[in-house]
C-alpha cells in the first residue's frame, strides 16, 4: 500500500477508563474509499470519531496511541483543530443540517475558513450542491430552511456542506442507514464518485455496501481489527476464521 | 391459560378518561371565572381617558390608569434589560461548558433555591439592600427586585431549551472547524431559539404580576414615571392592591377591577405572541 493518508497506530479508546479500542493499526489509502465493518457495538463508530477528534467533546472520552494524517500526529498539542475539521470532514448517521436556509447552510462555514465575495460562494455552494447531486432538487429552494428538506435531500445538503471547505478526508458514520434505499443509491453513486477528490472512511452496517462501494475494508470485532486488506480479497477470500463467520452471517 | 375478563380493564379505562375530563372541566371554569368577574366588573370603567390619564388621589374624581401601566411596563422592561443577558449567558454556560462540573451543580441548586423563595422576601432584601442605603422608594428599586426574581427562572429555562437540542448539531457544527462559541452561539441557540424566547416572555408574563415585592420598593404615585431611579413610581399591581382594598370609593373599586382587566388583556397578548413566535 503507498500513498498513504491516515494511519492509526496503536490507537486505544476509553469511556470514562473502560477500555473500547484496543491497540488498533490501520492505513486509509489516498482517494480510495475505505469501509469499516463489524457487529453493532465493535467500535467502528469510536475509532471514526479519533480521526477529527470529534470524541473530545464529551467529558471522560479518551484516546492513547497515535493518529497520523500526512504523517503528522493529530494528537500532537500544537495541532489546530479547527484546520484538522476543515482537513477532515464528517457526514453522521442522521443528517443534520442547521436551522438555517439550505443556502446558508453551506455559505455559514465557508465563510468562516475563506474570504470570498458574494458571488463567489454562490458559485461554491451551486459547484458543492452539484458535487453532492443534490442541486436539481434544491436549487428552487435555497432559501427555505434546510430542515424543510426529506431526509435524503437533507444527508447531500450535509455532504455538500462538508465538501464545500475543501477537506481532504470525508469520515461518513454510517450515512444511509437513516435512509430509504432508492436514495441510498444514489448517495452511494455520488460518494463513488467523489472518491476522485477525496480520501473517504465510511462505517457502514451494510455489507453489500461496503463490497459494493470500497477498495479496502476493515473488519473490527470487539474493539479490535481482526482483518484488514482490499475489499475482493476481504470478501471473497477472508484469511480470518471470524471474518467468514461474521460476512456469512453466522453471527451479527 | 386462564383468560381474565376484558369488562374490569375496560371499565378501569372508562372511568379513568372520565376522571381526566372532569379534572379539565373543573379547571376550565375556575378559569372562565375568573375571566367573567374581572370582565364584568371591570369592563364598564375602560375608556379612552380610563386608559390614558394618570391616577388622582383618593376622592378625587376622573384620572385612570396610564402612569401605572407605563411604571409597569418600564420596570418589566428595566428588569428584564439587568436579568436576561446574565441569565442567557449563564444558562449556555450550565448547558454548554459546565454539564458535569461541581461549580455548575452549585450554581443550578442555588438558582433552584432562588426560584423557591417568597418574592415578598425579595422584596424586603430590596428594601434593606436597595430602598434604605439609597433613602427612597424609586420604580427602579422594583426593577431591581423583578430581576432577581427572573434570572434564576430565565437561567433555567435557557439551560433546559439548550439540553434538548441534540448533540449531533453540536458534532456537526463542530466537525465543519466552527469554534466551540460560535457552534454555542450560531448553531445550538439557533436551534432553540424558539423556547429561548418562550422562556424569556414567561419570566416577563409572570413578573409583571408581581404586587409583594413593589410594596417594598416602587411603592406607589398618582404622578406620571419621571423619578423613575429616585422616587416612588406607579405601577399596575400595587395600584390593584391600593384600589381594591384600601379605597372607600366605590369608583376606585371598579378602577381597580378595570385595571386588572387590562393587565390580564396584556398578558394574554404576550402569551399569545409567544406561542404563534415559537411554533414558527
Amino acid at each position: 500500500m503507498e500513498n498513504i493518508k491516515i494511519e492509526a497506530r496503536n490507537l486505544n479508546f476509553y469511556y470514562n477508563d473502560h477500555p473500547v479500542l484496543f491497540e488498533n493499526h490501520l492505513q486509509i489509502e489516498t482517494n480510495k474509499i475505505t469501509a469499516i465493518i463489524g457487529p453493532s457495538g465493535c467500535g467502528k463508530s469510536t475509532h471514526l470519531r479519533t480521526y477529527n477528534r470529534i470524541f473530545e467533546l464529551y467529558r471522560g472520552q479518551r484516546a492513547t496511541g497515535e493518529v497520523l494524517l500526512d504523517g503528522k500526529s493529530i494528537f500532537a498539542p500544537d495541532v489546530n483543530l479547527l484546520e484538522l475539521r476543515r482537513k477532515v470532514g464528517m457526514i453522521f448517521q442522521k443528517p443534520t443540517p442547521f436551522p438555517m436556509s439550505v443556502f446558508e447552510n453551506i455559505a455559514y462555514p465557508l465563510r468562516l475558513h475563506f474570504r470570498l465575495s458574494k458571488s463567489e460562494i454562490a458559485d461554491r455552494v451551486e459547484a458543492s450542491l452539484r458535487q453532492a447531486s443534490v442541486w436539481e432538487e434544491v436549487k428552487d429552494k435555497l432559501h427555505a430552511g434546510g430542515t424543510a428538506l426529506s431526509g435524503g435531500q437533507q444527508q447531500r445538503l450535509c455532504i455538500a456542506r462538508a465538501i464545500a471547505v475543501e477537506p481532504e478526508v470525508l469520515l461518513m458514520d454510517e450515512p444511509t442507514s437513516a435512509i430509504d434505499p432508492v436514495v441510498t443509491s444514489q448517495i452511494e453513486e455520488t460518494v463513488s464518485e467523489l472518491k476522485k477528490r477525496f480520501t473517504i472512511v465510511i462505517v457502514t452496517h451494510n455489507m453489500q455496501q461496503a463490497s459494493r462501494l470500497s477498495d479496502n475494508t476493515a473488519f473490527f470485532y470487539k474493539g479490535r481489527i481482526v482483518e484488514f486488506g482490499s475489499t475482493e480479497q476481504i470478501f471473497t477470500n477472508p484469511k480470518e476464521k471470524k471474518t467468514e463467520d461474521y460476512l456469512t452471517g453466522r453471527f451479527s | 391459560m386462564k383468560r381474565r375478563t376484558l369488562l374490569f380493564r375496560n371499565l378501569t379505562d372508562r372511568t379513568m378518561g372520565a376522571v381526566a375530563i372532569a379534572c379539565l372541566l373543573g379547571v376550565l371554569a375556575a378559569m372562565l371565572w375568573i375571566l367573567e368577574s374581572v370582565g364584568t366588573h371591570g369592563a364598564a370603567v375602560i375608556s379612552w381617558e380610563f386608559l390614558t390619564q394618570p391616577s388622582r388621589p383618593h376622592g378625587v374624581p376622573g384620572g385612570g390608569i396610564a402612569n401605572a401601566l407605563l411604571g409597569t411596563f418600564l420596570m418589566t422592561l428595566c428588569a428584564a434589560a439587568m436579568a436576561v443577558p446574565a441569565a442567557m449567558a449563564g444558562g449556555i454556560w450550565l448547558s454548554e461548558f459546565a454539564a458535569e462540573s461541581k461549580t455548575g451543580g452549585v450554581l443550578r441548586a442555588a438558582a433552584n433555591v432562588m426560584m423557591g423563595i417568597p418574592s415578598i422576601v425579595t422584596g424586603l432584601f430590596v428594601y434593606a439592600a436597595w430602598v434604605v442605603p439609597t433613602g427612597h422608594f424609586s420604580g427602579f428599586a422594583g426593577s431591581l427586585a423583578l430581576a432577581i426574581i427572573m434570572f434564576p427562572v430565565v437561567m433555567r429555562t435557557t439551560e433546559d431549551m439548550l439540553r434538548m437540542v441534540p448533540n449531533t448539531q453540536r458534532e456537526a457544527a463542530l466537525a465543519l472547524g466552527m469554534t466551540r462559541a460560535r457552534a454555542t452561539l450560531t448553531v445550538v441557540c439557533r436551534c432553540a431559539r424558539g423556547g429561548l424566547a418562550t422562556g424569556v416572555l414567561m419570566a416577563l408574563a409572570r413578573v409583571s404580576g408581581e404586587t409583594a415585592p413593589l410594596l417594598f420598593t416602587a411603592l406607589w404615585s398618582n404622578a406620571w414615571c419621571g423619578g423613575f431611579f429616585h422616587s416612588p413610581t406607579a405601577n399596575i399591581p400595587v395600584l390593584m392592591t391600593e384600589y381594591t382594598t384600601n379605597s372607600p370609593y366605590e369608583a376606585l373599586h371598579a378602577a381597580g377591577w378595570g385595571a386588572a382587566l387590562v393587565m390580564m388583556a396584556c398578558l394574554l397578548v404576550l402569551n399569545i405572541t409567544t406561542r404563534i413566535y415559537a411554533n414558527r
